[in-house]
């Protein structure tokens, strides 16, 4: 019985194989008869064309490459809009000048960029006690999300969220990561 | 003159069947006053400062009743347990088993079998007896606190209960045992809330007073912090990071029922009124923080501060007239105190720029804190008459979140001095500080229950 299927198999397979490998090589030989046939009319059209999908290329390509480059510039603004934090003094949730600074920088960004809202956050050093912390963290986020509604950013584009002492970014015990984790971040939604 | 006779003759067993009938778990029954002159007496224990002078207490191991290898376990395990649980209170000392004159094995428990003097000699004003008797899954036990210097019973009582809940007959004696020399029954039918970190996010956790059986009673998966006891003992809030909003949670300790404050802002729990289905609670929806009085269903009732500047953590009196908080308004954290009658105002504390965490004591005369001089973190009380602040931890990690035990005796709080954060146990003086239990993570934010909900 199973012999029997083996044989219909390798009939079933085997022939057409044959019949198809024969009219394949027939083929082959017309069409290098119409290529030779084609050489001298064509040739000079075929390498305009060759030319043209060249530069084609080129043009997609310098276009790809130019949006690549707007991307990183963007992904690389982005990054520097949500990474630069605005610090504060211990127990402080007043802007210090250099917060200012950052502040304004922010608002310009975020003037170019219409279509972007954000979230700040308000953070605070692990000293002193969490209650409390999470008000000061409000405050601080409060701060800086005043400070740039004030510069002309609405305000239905900027949210805040407090942390207090929960989410530091330096988990140092000392004043160079108390003082980092005493921030407004700004984390773009 | 009503007292235990020695329990030879006949089997416990034979009251036991009653009980089950009626359902108890366990029963205290058979409560033997010793007599009428041996009534609650104070005297033992100075109350101004009861740590001062620790009481020496013998706890033998208890005898058994019948024979058995469990029998013989649940006798020892009590009176361990029996030892470790007197011992947290802070009142006593444990005499050393080394210093015994008598063996307990061969010992009598009732008072005409006391050797008295074998145990005043070796400075044991007290000596607690056990006698334990194992019927199939009940244990019985007879229980007696003597004076071994007057040569008197002070307290007899025989308690029934599963076997497997010999630790609740254990504590049940151990509060008539502080009863009789405080006039209060100790801190024995509490829990502690707490936040632990033990799977990667901050959740509420609760255990017994004494740090035993630790349960997950969260998961938000987000930060849960800060729980509080409702003053009936039965809800628990607390505050917890949804999306972009931390919450407020009032939820029931055993149901799942409750309710969430979800107001535009911060939604921080705060303390309960004491007697009343009530707490407090600091909200942001006026757009700066200010403190409100909630309903236990999470409703406004009013808000009570209306200050530009921060206000946080308020904590009530035992009599629910007046509310403790910290409060940013005069420039830097300070306690407070109001009259919730008129709203007037009090600033409490003067001394450093950073006092906050302000704890009611359930007696009402102190508030305990946490203060912050020189980047030290500590614990603080304030006596609120005399305005004489006592500090009561020093020169051992950051030490916060004092919370009071029920019956004042007690203060639970969380320091970083073995490094990661834990919880500790002191007496309301400062004496006695001890870990009061290891999880994995990090461990935060202990809140006391009231009494009577175990």
């Amino acid at each position: 019985m199973r012999n029997k299927w083996w044989m219909v198999l390798a009939l079933l397979v085997v022939v057409p194989g044959l019949l198809l490998s024969t009219g394949c090589a027939k083929q082959a030989v017309k069409a290098d008869a119409e290529v030779s046939q084609a050489t001298g009319q064509d040739q000079a059209a075929l390498e305009a064309e060759r030319a043209r999908k060249a530069a084609e290329a080129a043009r997609l390509a310098a276009e790809e490459e130019a949006r690549r480059r707007a991307e990183e510039a963007r992904q690389r603004e982005i990054a520097a809009f949500q990474n630069e934090n605005v610090h504060f003094e211990f127990d402080r949730s007043d802007l210090t000048p250099e917060a200012v600074a950052i502040l304004k920088k922010k608002a310009a960004w975020l003037n170019a960029n219409p279509q972007v809202a954000v979230m700040v956050e308000g953070h605070c050093d692990e000293r002193g006690t969490n209650e409390y912390n999470l008000a000061l963290g409000e405050r601080r986020a409060q701060s800086a999300k005043n400070f740039l509604v004030n510069m002309g950013i609405s305000a239905s584009r900027l949210s805040s969220i407090s942390y207090g002492e929960e989410r530091p970014l330096d988990p140092g015990q000392d004043e160079a990561a108390w003082a980092k984790n005493r921030r407004a971040q700004f984390v773009i939604q | 003159m009503n007292q235990i006779r020695p329990h030879t003759g006949h089997c416990p067993g034979r009251s036991i069947g009653f009980y089950l009938v009626i359902g108890l778990l366990w029963l205290a029954a058979l409560a033997v006053s010793p007599s009428r002159g041996a009534a609650a007496d104070y005297g033992y224990i100075d109350l101004t400062n009861p740590f001062l002078r620790k009481i020496p207490i013998a706890i033998p191991q208890f005898r058994t009743l019948n024979p058995g290898a469990e029998v013989d376990r649940l006798a020892a395990e009590g009176s361990r347990l029996m030892s470790d649980t007197l011992n947290f209170t802070g009142y006593f000392m444990i005499v050393d088993p080394a210093a015994y004159l008598i063996d307990p094995s061969k010992m009598g428990v009732t008072q005409a079998d006391v050797d008295f003097k074998a145990w005043k000699e070796i400075g044991s004003d007290l000596l607690i007896t056990g006698l334990t008797a194992l019927d199939e899954d009940v244990v019985e036990m007879e229980l007696r606190l003597f004076d071994t210097v007057k040569q008197q019973l002070l307290l007899g009582k025989r308690y029934a209960a599963r076997a497997s809940d010999y630790r609740r007959l254990v504590r049940r004696f151990c509060a008539e045992v502080l009863l009789h020399l405080t006039g209060s029954a100790g801190p024995f039918e509490s829990k502690i809330a707490f936040v632990s970190t033990g799977s990667g996010q901050k959740e509420i956790y609760t255990c017994d007073f004494d740090g035993y059986d630790p349960q997950p009673f969260t998961r938000h998966q987000s930060i849960s912090l800060r729980p509080s006891w409702s003053s009936d003992g039965q809800w628990i809030s607390y505050t917890a990071y949804r999306k972009d909003r931390a919450e407020l949670y009032i939820r029931h300790r055993t149901d799942k029922r409750g309710a969430v404050v979800s107001q535009a802002g911060l939604n921080l729990n705060g303390g309960w009124v004491p007697g009343r289905f009530e707490l407090g609670a600091t909200l942001s929806v006026s757009g700066d923080q200010e403190i409100y009085l909630l309903t236990g269903a999470g409703d406004i009732v009013k808000r009570l501060t209306q200050q530009p500047d921060i206000d946080v953590s308020p904590t009530f009196s035992p009599d629910g007239k007046r509310m403790a908080f910290v409060s940013k308004r005069a420039g830097s954290p300070q306690i407070y105190v109001m009259d919730l009658g008129s709203g007037q105002s009090e600033r409490l504390t003067f001394e450093g720029n950073y006092n906050t965490q302000p704890s009611w004591s359930p007696k009402g005369d102190r508030i305990a804190y946490t203060g912050m001089v020189k980047n030290r973190i500590d614990i603080y009380v304030i006596d609120l008459r005399t305005r004489a602040i006592a500090q009561l931890t020093r020169d051992s990690g950051d030490n916060e979140s004092a919370t009071w035990s029920p019956d004042g005796s007690l203060i639970a709080f969380s320091s970083t001095r073995e490094g990661t954060s834990r919880i500790y146990v002191m007496t309301a003086f400062g004496t006695d500080q001890r870990r009061l239990l290891t999880l994995p993570g990090a461990q935060s934010m202990p809140s006391w229950s009231p009494g009577g909900i175990q």
